[in-house]
């Protein structure tokens, strides 16, 4: 099976089923248009490269070293789309088609210049958000004023504030973006490796509660998606 | 007046220092259990041994990197008036944040006493503060408070005249930070010297090392080598710390908060969750929290109406039994001049406009507000805004002057318009009274909810297309929220006859003289010809009866007038035999919309310039008069 192919898998999974939620054989068959029976056999292949747990009465969901390939082809996927409407400015309906084809040939290199030509976008035109880097910064100044280019990788897992669960404690690593905002966020106290914890959140893409040096903050979807955390 | 010391209140938003600020001086600043409601300074003096003393109030601010209008008005007035002493209040409840802007203050040089409030708040919580360490630490004089009990703030006055009388070298207070960040501190200062734009050299320098846009453009201006200069330095310490330097200088800051935390802070955790605790997460619920929400709103309209009208009702019959049932001019000029006025001013006072402050200081008070910004900032983005928005639109209930002035908590400009047209919109406490002692009264009360629907959709189409007029996108919300807190009878009470007062010593003479004026008009038949002249207004368009003309011009002044000289001009309280229902909708709804009071507008012009006061009020009435026609035409059908 080629790379291609199980990368696309991946992404449909990610779509699906999110970070922990589980896809049915029927909804990623629909979703690629392929025959369930292919499906089925992709799943196997996808189980015994570690990437997906699947069992054919439960469904599929990603293992934490699929979802972050998932991620991975994803956030090249964005990327991708953001270049093709912003600097080709090619018409938007076609954008996604284009950049399913160019994004299993890009390297990571070419994604970390492509970021930061595009000067750190945060989503794609569609709207959706475009997952972190997995390089070692603590925010995106820092990639944009470093004069030399080899980053070291970021070897954690590290996901939005957005995506914890309710009551779970966590670890500030990057904060997306910058200007007034960022230092908002800093003197009311979330700083690099600050501890905090997601209270709850508003329905319907609402904003979130958190508790951060004993206070409680409440931070709109649109900053606190820009605020990466790391599971303690 | 002999001004011996000027002190100021600074700190955190929310942590009480309006209400010192009340307890020294004796005045009623507006308080409440959400972050900014001050934001303007006030100030008032208090006779403490023989000295005069001015208290300042300033609005909360989080860091000297001020982010919203009301901040920059604490910075400035701190950095730049010289105060004789800063009294800085601290919430005992959250001391690790609090500290970070004790220590800019600190950084600045000023003379500072600390108030550590909310102890008692912080006891329950099982936090424990050794204040006599903290003083020890931060080497300024520590007097714990409880502001609302009026607990230790005579102390904060001994503590702020012995600090005046024995100043301690500022320097030897500040914070040190990395020996890398120190340098580069000393280089810059050296460069600032001679350059003088009023702040601290040192303080300017770590400012520029930060990037602060306020002070790279003051120093800028004359001096852009030193701008080059910091830019470079800043760059180097980013470049030693792989962050930029404003997030490394925070860091540090944050850092050496935390440090003395732990050193002076015992913590036992309680195991049972408190009430307050409990009724966040129902009113905080992704369910429940609007299905209460909407029942807390409701039930407030439900009851003024019902409440309201028992009780002007009783205020009236009261008066009308004594009346003498004199006839003639003088007769006529007085009683239904001057006494009816008065009568039905006050029935519309004690029934609507004082309930609704008692129940707008509980809501205050108890913490709410800040509940429903975090509920409605989902919807708030459909127009444009963010959640913190509903807070002065919820103030507009009472009155849109403070709704106006309080949109300084929104953050950028093109916000701050939004809200602020929006807000003029939101059918304050004297609009009420014509919906509900009119239409609630008269036609039901289920029209008068009608007209309050209509009223939220216009808010909300209005929000659309603004959204769609003025560019840009919102920042978002970023706000702290404060724990629920029982609310204090004393302090609603007081607060809602601070309210009311100003209702009693302006509308109520101007709607008496009015009153005395439209009766003697209508007497003497001055009144048709003025009302003739707007008839093609009000009489065709609207289907109004022709005395109603007058009234619109009168309800600029004060729009619950409209109601109470509705009566005199209509030569009769009982208003059933001089308007029909549809009418008194009609006219209800054109009150509700069209142009906001001369106080409004005045604040309208001192928030958002001439021009756009100009262009909202004029808006408004083409509004008004357009719904109000159209309304008339559709009702007339069926009812």
């Amino acid at each position: 099976m080629p790379q291609e192919h199980i990368e696309e898998y991946l992404e449909a999974i990610y779509d699906i089923a999110g970070r922990e939620g589980t896809a049915k054989t029927t909804e990623i068959a629909e979703h690629l248009k392929n025959a369930p029976a292919s499906v089925t056999e992709a799943f196997q292949r996808m189980k015994q490269k570690g990437l997906v747990r699947y069992e054919s009465h439960k469904g599929v969901s990603l293992t934490a070293k699929g979802y972050k390939a998932a991620t991975k082809m994803k956030r090249k996927h964005r990327l991708l789309e953001v270049f093709l409407d912003k600097m080709l400015h090619l018409p938007r309906e076609k954008v996604h088609e284009q950049a399913c084809k160019m994004e299993h040939t890009l390297t990571d290199e070419t994604e970390t210049a492509l970021c930061k030509t595009l000067k750190g976008p945060t989503e794609c035109p569609h709207g959706s958000p475009i997952p972190p880097c997995n390089l070692e910064v603590k925010n995106c100044q820092e990639c944009f004023s470093e004069q030399n280019p080899t980053l070291e990788k970021r070897d954690k897992d590290i996901i939005a504030i957005t995506s914890l669960k309710h009551g779970e404690k966590a670890k500030i690593v990057f904060v997306r973006g910058g200007g007034s905002v960022m230092q908002r966020l800093c003197d009311l106290g979330l700083t690099n490796g600050t501890i905090i914890s997601l209270l709850r959140e508003a329905p319907m893409n609402g904003p979130i509660e958190i508790c951060v040096r004993g206070c409680k903050l409440v931070i709109g979807r649109g900053i606190a998606e820009k605020i990466f955390v790391q599971k303690t | 007046m002999k001004v011996d010391l000027v002190v100021a209140l600074a700190g955190n938003a929310n942590v009480g220092k309006s209400s010192i600020f009340n307890q020294l001086t004796g005045l009623g600043q507006i308080i409440g259990n959400w972050p900014g409601k001050t934001v303007e300074k006030a100030e008032g003096m208090l006779l403490h041994h023989g000295k005069h003393i001015k208290i300042i109030d300033l609005p909360g601010i989080y860091s000297l990197s001020t982010y919203s209008q009301e901040e920059i008005v604490s910075r400035e007035y701190i950095a730049l008036e010289h105060p004789d002493v800063v009294v800085n209040v601290v919430d005992a409840t959250a001391l690790e944040r609090n500290l970070f802007f004790t220590l800019q203050l600190l950084e600045m040089g000023t003379p500072l006493v600390i108030a550590l409030n909310l102890v008692d708040v912080a006891k329950k919580k099982g936090i424990t503060i050794n204040e006599k360490k903290l003083q020890k630490l931060l080497n300024v004089p520590v007097v714990p408070t409880i502001a609302t009990k009026g607990i230790g703030v005579h102390e904060i006055v001994d503590a702020v005249i012995e600090q005046t009388t024995k100043r301690s070298p500022a320097s030897k207070n500040t914070i040190r930070y990395g020996p890398e960040i120190e340098t580069r501190i000393e280089k810059l200062e050296r460069v600032l010297t001679g350059v003088n734009i009023g702040y601290p050299l040192r303080w300017t320098a770590i400012k520029l090392l930060e990037g602060d846009s306020e002070i790279v453009n003051k120093v800028g201006e004359k001096h852009p080598d030193v701008i080059v200069a910091a830019n470079i330095l800043a760059g180097e310490i980013s470049d030693i710390h792989k962050e930029p330097c404003s997030t490394v200088i925070t860091s540090e800051r944050y850092a050496v908060a935390a440090r003395i935390v732990k050193e002076v802070q015992t913590f036992k955790e309680s195991e049972k969750s408190s009430m307050g605790e409990r009724f966040d997460a129902l009113s905080m619920h992704s369910i429940w929290g609007y299905v209460l929400m909407f029942t807390i709103m409701l039930s407030i309209l439900m009851f003024m109406s019902f409440f309201g009208g028992w009780l002007s009702e009783i205020v009236r019959s009261l008066f009308e039994s004594i009346n003498p049932h004199m006839t003639g001019f003088w007769p006529d000029i007085a009683w239904t001049g001057g006494i009816v006025g008065f009568y039905a001013t006050l029935s519309v006072a004690l029934g609507f406009i004082l309930p609704f402050y008692l129940i707008l200081g509980v809501l205050e008070d108890s913490g709410y507000l800040p509940k429903i910004a975090y509920l409605m900032d989902r919807p708030c983005h459909t127009i444009g805004l963010h959640g913190k928005a509903c807070i002065p639109l919820l103030l507009g209930f009472g009155c849109n002057v403070p709704a106006c002035v309080g949109c300084r908590i929104m953050e950028t400009k093109r916000d701050r318009l939004i809200t602020v047209f929006l807000s003029t919109l939101v059918p304050c406490s004297a609009r009420t009274v014509v919906i509900l002692g009119l239409v609630g009264a008269y036609v039901g009360v289920q029209w008068a909810i009608a007209l309050y629907i209509v009223d939220f959709m216009l808010i909300f189409i209005i929000g659309k297309i603004l959204n769609r007029l003025l560019p840009g996108v919102s920042v978002g919300i970023i706000m702290e929220m404060p724990p629920y807190r029982l609310p204090s009878g004393k302090v609603v009470v007081k607060q809602a006859w601070n309210r009311f007062k100003p209702f009693l010593i302006t509308a109520l003479p101007l709607i008496i003289i009015g009153s005395i004026i439209i009766e003697a008009m209508r007497i003497t038949n001055v009144l048709s010809l003025v009302s003739n002249a707007l008839s093609p207004v009000t009489v065709v368009w609207l289907g109004l009866p022709a005395f109603t003309g007058f009234l619109f011009i009168f309800g600029v002044l004060r729009k619950e007038a409209a109601l109470v000289l509705l009566m005199t001009a209509a030569g009769t309280v009982d208003i059933r035999s001089a308007m029909s229902p549809v009418q008194m909708i009609v006219f209800a709804l054109v009150i509700m919309i069209y142009v906001p009071c001369v106080a409004t507008i005045a604040a309208l012009i001192r928030e958002t310039g001439w021009k756009n006061a100009a262009l909202i009020s004029l808006s408004e009435i083409g509004l008004a008069i357009l719904l109000g026609g159209i309304t008339f035409r559709a009702l007339s059908l069926f009812m």
